[in-house]
């Protein structure tokens, strides 16, 4: 007898449909497993058997074979664990074979036969509704993350009882239960600007920054608050949209990071790898190709604490995606694009003692504070829009807190962010550009154009600060963001200057024109 | 003096281990330098037991003699200049004190007969203030036509020798390496320019490297040439206190630059002037001392905000000599922290504020 179920298998972020067939015959007893498998999937048989007979199934010993297609790809993973099973009891005669057609089955199986959760349950909902399935039977853990990705029904099952009580009843009730409409207030303790005391020249870069999605470097001494300040970043950003957390989620699914109590991630991502993070951690990759913190970060900020500790070869692999806003992982088996639209944020002490330039209390020689700043390669810095700079807050104001002055908190920032986020929304109207940071030329052109007064300006600061012209693009994007946060149609002179004050520290630290 | 006798005083320089002061004794014992160049051929020698390791570092040094002679005759295509104690243009407060150099190689124009000389001398690593007092000092000195003596190491040193610079040059600078050795190697320019209009200094044969053991001979030197020494920022035990120490052996005066009692870099100046070392919060502090008229309290005087918008003005008057971080500037003026930096900027622009790290802004002198 023959049976066959449908999957899916992922790659990249995307589901594709994988035809689980199981055939039954007279012949030496054995079970055999063919189409291109990864170990994990090899290991299913184990899992399968043992679980089938922990379950309460007679299967009584034939020539079992599995064919998991299409052949050129390769699946891995555990997720085919419960669509075998399936197929083998359908062609055992065990359960109905008439629904199967229309549904798309996933999950792993333990050995006493329970469901257990798997990764990429958005992806592979999503999938099943593209491929106009009726039901997506998906481990009760992941329910929810299922029901999320839109319309298609999900029926959350415990067990391989429970598998085969839908296929001849239908669902029950309580697993098919919706997820009841969130709540819109934020019940998390998110952290809040508020929380950063003083600063304003770092705060107001932080808010540039945000609202233009423009590259962030933080220079200052240790305990200053500028990763309290990175951290925070995020929460000034303007609130997903449900799709752009349907893309985000489906990215933490397939990395297996989605909490299980939350259907859909609600707050912008905020990622912020260690040092000694791997090329393979940040880019992305491994045997089964999964995304990196690149790809994590995408939607909200990727925060590179103290850069100079960085392995070059981390910061080398940040240009592409920096330039294309997604990456790609490069296989034997093909490569794999992973969305990558994050706003980097980076920060640095300016010496290895981290309190140059005041010689009061750094004592690090010249060549000290040299070796260790150009330890931050050129193309990184270039990228950097604003460099903001955070001193030692002085004693005082610590000691003074947050009760003598009300410092400004995320929401009221957040207003202003989210009225140049609709200034930029309106203008890249049907164009592929959604930030002023990510205007090409023809862009530039069209919407930075200069007065005569501003040219002058512009002119000026081009001479004094020994600028190229990549620089001087950057410097008008910045300028552009400036505007549209004062709400002005054109850049004036003073977005100008301003935007030319966040550039300058390249040359104070590094030395050398503006590029 | 002989030109020959010249030649043997520089093949005596030339060789390692053989101090002043001890050159100096053996000229007044013989009577001339190529009785000592060939001091073991002579009977002298059995007279003076003690000059026995001079003489045999002589020998060790006659193999290079050839060598030496050409360097020697060299020199003019180098624009270098050999200067001794018997030549007219030697220094004349050097040669008052206990260990004169017997030789100095020179490259410039050395500070006329009854000129003033003051040396300014700091820490490597200053801060912001004590640059933009070390070059105020040198800039009013040379302007009032009195030399400025320093080392031309990085900082203070250097920051005194800029400001002579740009206001007549008079400024000689005394290093710790030869002629043909520009150190540090990011003062190139500097050492250029004081070539040029001032005078460089050294006890040193040209390709001499800078050696650490040079520096306090080169120390006494600064002191020596100086009728007297302002240290404008020093830490405590530093160099910069040995050179006062080595001042006041000499009989020149010491003036400090006080400093913030919380600035360890100001630490060894305030604890000069606890000392009874004069205080000179000004150059006119040292004019007074040549008797010269305070001419320089204009130098204080701000700039009449003529032709500033309002958001400039505003700034300016929150501004400091001492640089302030962005921040404080920001808080004290009240405006939004895009104004604050477009009006420091443009201000920079105007020449009324100097910006001295990436975002310290102090007032403009
Ligand atoms: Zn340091």
């Amino acid at each position: 007898m023959f049976c066959r179920v449908n999957s899916i298998g992922i790659a990249g972020i995307e589901g594709y449909l994988v035809r689980v067939e199981a055939d039954v015959s007279n012949g030496l007893p054995g079970f055999s497993m063919v189409g291109y498998l990864g170990s994990e999937v090899k290991e299913a048989r184990d899992r399968v058997l043992t679980a089938l007979k922990n379950s309460g199934y007679s299967c009584p010993p034939r020539k079992i074979t599995v064919n998991l297609s299409p052949g050129d790809r390769k699946k891995d993973g555990t997720a085919f664990d419960l669509p075998i099973a399936v197929a083998v009891l359908g062609a055992y005669g065990v359960v109905p074979k008439d629904k199967l057609e229309r549904v798309v089955i996933a999950g792993e199986l333990g050995l006493s036969g329970e469901v257990k959760r798997i990764r990429g349950c958005l992806a592979i909902a999503a999938a099943a509704e593209e491929l106009g399935m009726e039901w997506c039977c998906l481990p009760e853990g992941n329910r929810r993350e299922g029901q999320a990705a839109g319309n298609i029904p999900v029926a959350g099952v415990r067990s391989l009882r429970e598998m085969e009580e839908f296929l001849k009843y239908g669902p029950r009730a309580e697993n098919i239960a919706e997820a009841e409409p969130e709540e819109e207030e934020e019940s998390e303790d998110l952290p809040d600007f508020s929380d950063v005391i003083g600063q304003p020249h770092m705060k107001r870069a932080a808010e540039i920054a945000a609202a233009g999605m423009h590259n962030l470097l933080l220079m200052g001494p240790a305990g200053t608050g500028k990763s309290m300040t990175a951290r925070r970043i995020p929460t000034i950003m303007p609130p997903l949209t449900l799709e752009e957390r349907r893309e985000i989620s489906k990215i933490y699914s397939i990395c297996g990071l989605m909490p299980e109590d939350r259907p859909l991630i609600r707050t912008r991502p905020f990622r912020s790898p260690h040092h000694t993070a791997t090329v393979q951690a940040i880019a992305g990759g491994g045997r089964r190709p999964k995304p990196g913190e690149v790809s994590l970060a995408a939607g909200g900020v990727l925060f590179l604490d103290e850069l100079p500790e960085f392995s070059r070869s981390v910061i080398e692999l940040l240009r592409q995606p920096m330039e294309d806003r997604s990456i790609v992982v490069a296989r034997v088996h093909g490569a794999y694009r992973f969305p990558a639209d994050f706003m980097l944020v980076a920060a640095s002490n300016p010496c290895p003692c981290g309190f140059f330039p005041d010689r009061n209390r750094c004592r690090c020689t010249e060549r000290q504070v040299k070796t260790y700043l150009n330890r931050i390669s050129r193309p990184i810095l270039d990228r950097m829009d604003l460099i903001a700079e955070a001193a030692p807050i002085p004693y005082e104001e610590l000691a003074a807190g947050k009760g003598s002055r009300q410092e400004e908190n995320s929401e009221s920032i957040r207003k202003r962010v989210h009225a140049a986020w609709l200034i930029q929304k309106e203008r890249y109207q049907g164009l592929s550009v959604r930030f002023n940071s990510r205007m090409g030329r023809g862009e530039l052109e069209q919407f930075c154009a200069l007065g005569r007064e501003e040219e002058q300006t512009m002119k000026r600061i081009y001479e004094q600060e020994e600028m190229s012209g990549r620089g001087r693009d950057r410097l008008l994007k910045v300028a552009r963001t400036i505007a549209d946060l004062e709400g002005e149609k054109r850049i004036c002179r003073e977005h100008l200057l301003e935007a030319a004050g966040y550039r300058r520290g390249v040359r104070f630290y590094w030395g050398g024109g503006w590029d | 003096m002989t030109e020959q006798e010249k030649q043997y005083l520089y093949l005596l320089c030339r060789i390692k281990g053989i101090g002043a002061v001890t050159l100096r004794r053996l000229w007044e014992e013989l009577g001339s330098f190529q009785s000592i160049y060939y001091i073991e051929e002579t009977d002298e020698m059995k007279k003076f037991p003690a000059f026995c390791r001079v003489a045999q570092k002589i020998r060790l040094g006659r193999s290079e003699q050839k060598k030496t002679e050409e360097e020697y005759h060299s020199l003019s295509e180098w624009g270098i200049q050999f200067i001794t104690p018997f030549d007219e243009n030697y220094p004349e407060k050097l040669k008052e004190i206990y260990d004169p150099p017997m030789g100095l190689w020179v490259r410039g124009k050395l500070p006329e007969k009854g000129c003033h000389t003051a040396a300014i001398v700091g820490a490597r690593d200053h801060t912001e203030y004590g640059r933009a007092m070390a070059e105020w000092f040198g800039r009013e000195l040379s302007a009032a036509g009195i030399w400025v003596v320093s080392g031309m190491a990085r900082g203070i040193d250097s920051a005194a020798h800029r400001g002579a610079l740009s206001s007549g040059g008079k400024t000689a600078a005394i290093l710790g390496c030869g002629l043909k050795i520009c150190y540090p190697r990011e003062n190139y320019r500097l050492f250029q320019e004081i070539g040029e209009t001032g005078c460089l200094i050294s006890e040193f044969p040209p390709y001499a490297a800078p050696a650490a053991g040079n520096f306090p001979m080169r120390n006494r030197i600064i002191s020596g040439m100086s009728d007297l020494v302002t240290v404008v920022e020093a830490r405590e035990k530093s160099g910069s206190l040995i050179t006062a120490a080595l001042a006041l052996d000499q009989g020149r005066e010491v003036l400090a630059v006080p400093g913030r009692s919380t600035d360890p870099l100001s630490a060894g100046c305030n604890r000069l002037i606890k000392s009874g070392a004069q205080l000179a919060d000004s150059p006119g502090d040292l004019l007074e001392i040549f008797s010269m008229k305070r001419q320089s309290e204009r130098m204080v005087q701000e700039k009449n905000g003529k032709g500033l918008a309002k958001t400039e003005k505003m700034v300016y008057s929150c501004l400091d000599l001492q640089p302030k971080f962005l921040d404080e500037i920001i808080q004290q003026s009240g405006l939004s922290p895009g104004a604050c930096m477009g009006a420091l900027l443009e201000l920079e622009w105007k020449g009324y504020v100097v910006r001295t790290a990436n975002q310290y802004y102090g007032k403009k002198l």
